[in-house]
């Protein structure tokens, strides 16, 4: 497994330039269009959680091969507050700033593997994959 | 660098392109809300043709402009998405209540007309 990327994500703007080096890597792996917006989606989402909740941290993308599957690997990290409740933060329409509460459960659903892991004051790790079909 | 807005009769025009921060979203719902009222605007065309991602803070934007908008008498109507946005959205579970919607701009306009029937100033 080899590391592509890594976009420390401090200001807006890096929102952008992750969904950016996903792209260009994803495009490269040869996911489809749809799959494309579903993972810039996904970056988004999780990119804008870290600013508004964190306010810094850095998400990586690596490409991944599991018996004849390629993949895109999605890790981000940061040394926020942590989620005291992950069960609830991953509820629909649950949230504890301004947003929807899409966020979380949206990009597990426009991915294929969602995992966090997150304990109060320590910080949240966030691994997704989406594999080409 | 704003995004441009054009004025087309009772109407303005705005494209959003792919790139647009944070800050030009907020910049782009300020300078809408006053020309519209300024141009005395009937509809907003938001021509999203461009934008490859549509995440819940550009959706949350847009619906916001849109209210904005119609407090102020217009209609907002947001045409020309791409079909993989559609559908990531669909899956996010995300919504356009205050908007109208439409295949490309000659629908969003016949959109806009059918929205905002027109006014007889009483002097």
């Amino acid at each position: 497994m080899c590391v592509e990327a890594t976009i420390p994500i401090r200001h807006d703007s890096d929102v952008l330039s992750a969904r950016k080096a996903a792209r260009a890597l994803a495009t490269r792996l040869r996911f489809s269009s749809t799959d494309l917006a579903l993972i810039a989606t996904a970056i988004s989402e999780i990119a804008r959680n870290i600013l508004v909740y964190a306010k810094s941290g850095e998400m990586t993308f690596e490409a991944v091969e599991d018996h004849a599957r390629r993949g895109i690997v999605v890790i981000a990290k940061d040394n926020g507050p942590g989620i005291a409740d992950i069960a609830q933060a991953m509820q629909d329409g649950y949230t504890s700033g301004q947003g929807l509460g899409l966020g979380l459960p949206g990009a597990r659903r426009l991915m294929d593997e969602f995992s966090i892991e997150s304990k109060a004051g320590h910080g949240t790790t966030i691994v997704m994959k989406k594999w080409t079909r | 660098m704003g995004v441009p807005i054009l004025k087309q009769g009772e109407y303005l025009v705005v494209a959003i392109q792919d790139e647009l921060t944070d800050t030009g979203w907020h910049d782009l719902r300020t300078d809408l809300v006053a020309r519209a009222g300024k141009y005395r605007s009937r509809g907003v065309l938001i021509d999203v043709s461009a934008m490859e991602v549509m995440d819940s803070f550009a959706t949350r934007m847009l619906d916001g402009i849109a209210r904005m908008l119609r407090f102020r008498g217009a209609e907002t109507v947001v045409a020309g998405m791409q079909p993989e946005v559609a559908f990531a959205m669909a899956q996010l579970g995300l919504r356009l209540p205050n908007t109208g919607t439409a295949l490309d701009m000659d629908d969003g306009f016949i959109e806009l007309q059918r929205r905002t029937r027109p006014v007889t100033h009483v002097r």
